[in-house]
């Protein structure tokens, strides 16, 4: 049964739209009854915004005929941010300064495009973030696998403005644009046997040069138990400052769980497992006694080789405290009776 | 044009290695008001004055060698400039730390030394050079006389051997750097040693 006509991938004149149905090279798609409907998952404002851009880029272009390249630059410098109308004030923001976008993406650890901070902004142009296919499977009812822009228009987008605490001992302020993992979660329908979510790098030496030397056991791994993964601070990013993801900040997708190291928050994800044992996860197998399954922010567990106590926070000169779980409090119940001594 | 003597030649070449030595400092200077030391300004800081410490001290165990093997008799006279630049840009590399990253309480800082072994080490070798610093005048060498001063200055080999002991127990996964620096050491020690066990067999006979 034919459900609706999706055009996103055909012209979108009007007039190229009828010449396509006409010649029969528009894209029909069945779509199943179950799956969320385009117009339940794209936020208004975002498609509004789409069409804004489109007419804007429209009459640039006409601009440009005339005013020569000023005018495409300036169309250019419009279309640059693709997440600008997404919601932003969530409950969860932090009102701290943002760090700037500029020390967002050109401080980066990301071993897979070389081990200097510096690097991954350098080497991450081999990355290419589209067509980039996520699979989810494991204990679940369905394992499927998406196209990204499919799997994210599924996805209710929202900003989260999170505090980022490295493992190194410094962090940023970051708007992150994305949705929850749980909204994953839930729909992956996990069975009874699923305890703990597994996500995987993608491995590929040719995109990820830093792969060709075995600093690390690649591809990188990160996981976390069902009930961290749940909550509802833990969030898988596509964009970051209102625009999409940098490949240095961990393009296409990313994990994001505020209240644990940053090594914790795996980026560029191929694959989203659902087992029912703790999986493998790369810096634990790296140092079992310095980087932990867990390794929540805590200032009173320190790295067996440096304080944990203070963080610099980029921007800033002089170090300041560090909160227990990064400041977010509200994860404490998920670790309750646990020793986080024993459990960093 | 006056043909210079001999010892202000020296002095000409003294100085002109001398800025050359102050290059790192200059760039981290030029770089900071640039704005150009990139995110993290302290860290880069840090890192910078490490390795300048860790070259150059490297270059002043070299210059035994340099002579033997290049015929360049005449590096032995700038070794002294050399040890004391390693030394300056050790102190300056722990002053930021010192600064920065401690705030200046040398409770903090001490403990810091006695907990963290990286630390230690690193401390340790600031620790021997400074009395080889300080003997480094005419006037000490004099004071000392030349073989209970060759014997002190010996202990620069241990402040080099914790400096790369510092840099290796710090990184994170990438030993890379650290094990260039600790390869040349390795080679320093090998020339010191053939050299040793030639003046020992010469002695036999």
């Amino acid at each position: 049964m034919l459900k609706y006509l999706k055009c996103r991938d055909v012209p979108h004149s009007s007039l190229r739209m009828h010449k396509a149905l006409m010649e029969g090279t528009m894209l029909i798609k069945i779509i199943d009854p179950t799956a969320a409907r385009e117009h339940e998952v794209t936020p208004q404002a975002l498609y509004l915004d789409r069409r804004r851009l489109m007419t804007s880029t429209a009459r640039s272009m006409i601009a440009a005929g005339v005013s020569g390249v000023s005018g495409l630059m300036s169309s250019m410098a419009f279309a640059a941010k693709a997440y600008d109308k997404v919601p932003k004030g969530s409950p969860f923001d932090t009102n701290e300064a943002l760090t700037p976008l500029k020390d967002v993406t050109s401080y980066n650890n990301f071993y897979e495009f070389g081990t200097d901070k510096g690097d991954p902004k350098i080497n991450s142009g081999s990355l290419k973030p589209r067509p980039w296919k996520i699979t989810v499977d494991g204990e679940v009812e369905k394992p499927t696998s998406f196209d990204i822009d499919d799997f994210i228009k599924t996805k209710k987008l929202e900003e989260r403005i999170y505090r980022l605490r490295c493992v190194e001992a410094w962090s940023m302020v970051i708007p992150w644009i994305g949705f929850p993992l749980a909204d994953v979660i839930k729909a992956a329908r996990p069975n009874s046997k699923a305890k703990f979510v597994a996500f995987t790098t993608l491995l590929d030496p040719a995109q990820m040069p830093g792969q060709k030397s075995k600093i690390l056991d690649w591809p990188y791994t990160e996981g976390l138990r069902l009930d961290e993964a749940s909550h509802p601070l833990a969030f898988l990013a596509v964009g970051l400052y209102g625009d999409t993801l940098p490949n240095q900040s961990g393009a296409p997708l990313r994990l994001v769980v505020p209240w644990k190291y940053g090594f914790k928050s795996i980026k560029s994800i191929v694959k989203i497992t659902f087992t029912s044992t703790q999986p493998k996860t790369t810096w634990n197998v790296m140092g079992p006694d310095e980087y932990g399954f867990y390794s929540n922010v805590n200032p009173n567990v320190d790295h067996p080789r440096w304080s944990q106590a203070k963080e610099r926070r980029i921007g800033e000169l002089f170090k300041r405290k560090t909160m227990m779980f990064n400041g977010y409090d509200q994860v404490a119940s998920l670790y309750t009776g646990l020793d986080l001594k024993k459990n960093f | 044009m006056k043909k210079l003597s001999a010892r202000q030649q020296l002095r000409l070449e003294k100085s002109v290695l001398l800025l050359v030595l102050m290059l790192p400092l200059a760039r981290i200077i030029f770089d900071y008001f640039q704005d150009t030391l990139g995110a993290n300004p302290v860290e880069a800081m840090t890192h910078r004055t490490g390795d300048a410490a860790l070259q150059i001290l490297l270059l002043s165990l070299a210059v035994t060698p340099i002579q033997r093997y290049f015929r360049f008799r005449r590096a032995i006279l700038f070794r002294r400039l050399l040890g004391l630049t390693a030394f300056f840009y050790g102190l300056l590399h722990f002053s930021i730390y010192l600064v920065f990253d401690q705030e200046l309480s040398f409770g903090d800082t001490f403990a810091d030394v006695a907990k963290r072994p990286y630390i230690t080490m690193g401390f340790s070798s600031l620790v021997i050079m400074l009395p080889l610093a300080i003997t480094s005048t005419d006037k000490m060498i004099k004071r000392l006389g030349g073989p209970k001063w060759r014997r002190l200055h010996k202990a620069v080999y241990a402040a080099a051997v914790l400096a790369v002991i510092h840099y290796w127990w710090l990184v994170k996964a990438n030993i890379t750097i650290p094990a260039i620096y600790g390869g040349c050491l390795a080679l320093l020690f090998a020339s010191r040693m053939i050299s040793l066990t030639r003046n020992l067999s010469r002695k036999n006979y």
